[in-house]
C-alpha cells in the first residue's frame, strides 16, 4: 500500500468519533467566548493546547479569574493521560526521524490514540502505520479546529439568557459517567468531588488540585486491593 | 497578557508530555503503579470540577429541590449511564435544567 492509502484509511477509521468531537469543539468556542477570552486566544488554545478537557477547564478557571499558576497546573494534570499514551505508542514510534516524533506527539490526543493504537496493535510499527496515525490526526486536529472556530462565530450570536456555562458540568459527565465501569473508578469520581465540594474555599482553587490528587490517590490504592482480593475469589465462583 | 502565558505554558507542557516518552525511545518501561494511577486522573479532576458546579449555588451548599443544576446533573449523569451518548447526556441535561429552573421559578 502507499502512503496516501494508509492515511486515508487512517482518516476513515477517525471518522466516527470525529462526530462526536464535534459539537464538543462548538460548546468549547461558545464556553470560551461566554468566559470573556478573546477569540484569537480561544483559538489559540484549540491549536497550540489541542486537548479538549483542558480548554474547557482553562475557560471555565479564566471565567472564575483563577490565578494563572493554577490554571497551568490544572492544565497539567488533566493532561497527564498524554504521557500513559506516548508511553504506549513509543516502542512502535522507536524508528521514526525527529520531525515524524514531533508532529505525531504533537497529535496525539484521546481520540486519535485510540484509533493508531488499535492499527499499532495490528500491524505493528510499519512503514505505513505512522500515515495511518498521521491521517487519524489530522482529521482529528481539522474538525477540532473548525468546530471550535465555529463555536466562537455561532456563540457571539446566542442569547445571554440560554444557561449555556452548563454545557461544562455536561460534558463532563457525559465524558467520566460511561468510563466508571470499575469501582475503584467510582470511588475515585465520588471522593474527588466530595473534597472539592469541601476545599471549595481554598484559596487560588487549590482545592480542585487537593480533590483530584485524593482522587487519584483513593482509585489507585482501591485497584490494589481490589486484585489482591481477587485471588481468592476466584476459587469460590466468578463474579456476576 | 496572562492568557497567552497561560496558553504558551500550557501547550509546553502538553506537549512535553506527550512527546515525553516518545522521546526516550521507549526505553523506560512506565512503572505499575505510575500505569495504573493515570487511569484514574480523568474521573478524579472532571468530578472535582463537576461537582461544585452542581451542588453549590453562591458558595454555598445547596441541595434544596430548588437548585436546578443538581437535579439537572443528576438526570444528566442517569442518562449517560444509561445511553452512554455523549449528545443525548448534554442534551438531556440542558432540557432538564429549563425544566426545573421554570418549576422553581413558579414555585
Amino acid at each position: 500500500m502507499k502512503p496516501s492509502s494508509h492515511f486515508w484509511a487512517g482518516v476513515r477509521a477517525e471518522l466516527p468519533l470525529l462526530v462526536g468531537v464535534f459539537p464538543f469543539g462548538l460548546i468549547y468556542g461558545t464556553l470560551a467566548l461566554n468566559a470573556g477570552i478573546p477569540p484569537i486566544a480561544a483559538q489559540g488554545m484549540s491549536s497550540i493546547l489541542f486537548a479538549g478537557s483542558s480548554q474547557f477547564a482553562f475557560a471555565q478557571l479564566v471565567h472564575e479569574s483563577t490565578p494563572a499558576l493554577v490554571i497551568v497546573l490544572t492544565i497539567a494534570v488533566i493532561n497527564l493521560r498524554h504521557m500513559l499514551y506516548s508511553a504506549s505508542l513509543a516502542p512502535f514510534m522507536h524508528d521514526l526521524s525527529m520531525r515524524w516524533k514531533i508532529l505525531l506527539s504533537y497529535l496525539m490526543t484521546d481520540e486519535a490514540y485510540a484509533v493508531a493504537v488499535l492499527n499499532y496493535e495490528r500491524v505493528g510499527g510499519t512503514a505505513g502505520a505512522h500515515y495511518y496515525f498521521f491521517g487519524a490526526g489530522l482529521a482529528l486536529w481539522s474538525t477540532w479546529q473548525i468546530s471550535s472556530a465555529l463555536g466562537l462565530w455561532v456563540g457571539a450570536s446566542l442569547p445571554a439568557a440560554l444557561p449555556l456555562d452548563f454545557a461544562l458540568p455536561l460534558t463532563f459527565i457525559a465524558m467520566v459517567v460511561p468510563a466508571l465501569k470499575i469501582r475503584p473508578a467510582v470511588a475515585a469520581a465520588l471522593s474527588a468531588g466530595l473534597v472539592a465540594l469541601l476545599a471549595y474555599s481554598l484559596p487560588y482553587k487549590l482545592g480542585l488540585i487537593l480533590a483530584a490528587l485524593t482522587g487519584i490517590v483513593v482509585g489507585t490504592i482501591l485497584e490494589s486491593r481490589v486484585e489482591r482480593n481477587a485471588i481468592p475469589l476466584h476459587n469460590k465462583e466468578e463474579p456476576k | 497578557m496572562t492568557i497567552w502565558l497561560i496558553m504558551l505554558a500550557g501547550g509546553l507542557i502538553t506537549f512535553g508530555m506527550r512527546f515525553s516518552f516518545v522521546w526516550l525511545l521507549g526505553r523506560f518501561e512506565v512503572p505499575e503503579t505510575m500505569r495504573r494511577a493515570l487511569h484514574y486522573v480523568p474521573p478524579a479532576v472532571l468530578s472535582a470540577i463537576v461537582f461544585p458546579e452542581l451542588f453549590l449555588s453562591e458558595n454555598h451548599l445547596d441541595l434544596s429541590l430548588g437548585n436546578a443544576r443538581l437535579l439537572a446533573g443528576l438526570v444528566a449523569i442517569a442518562v449517560a449511564a444509561w445511553t452512554k451518548n455523549s449528545l443525548l447526556t448534554i442534551l438531556a441535561g440542558f432540557v432538564a435544567l429549563l425544566v426545573f429552573e421554570t418549576l422553581s421559578l413558579a414555585r
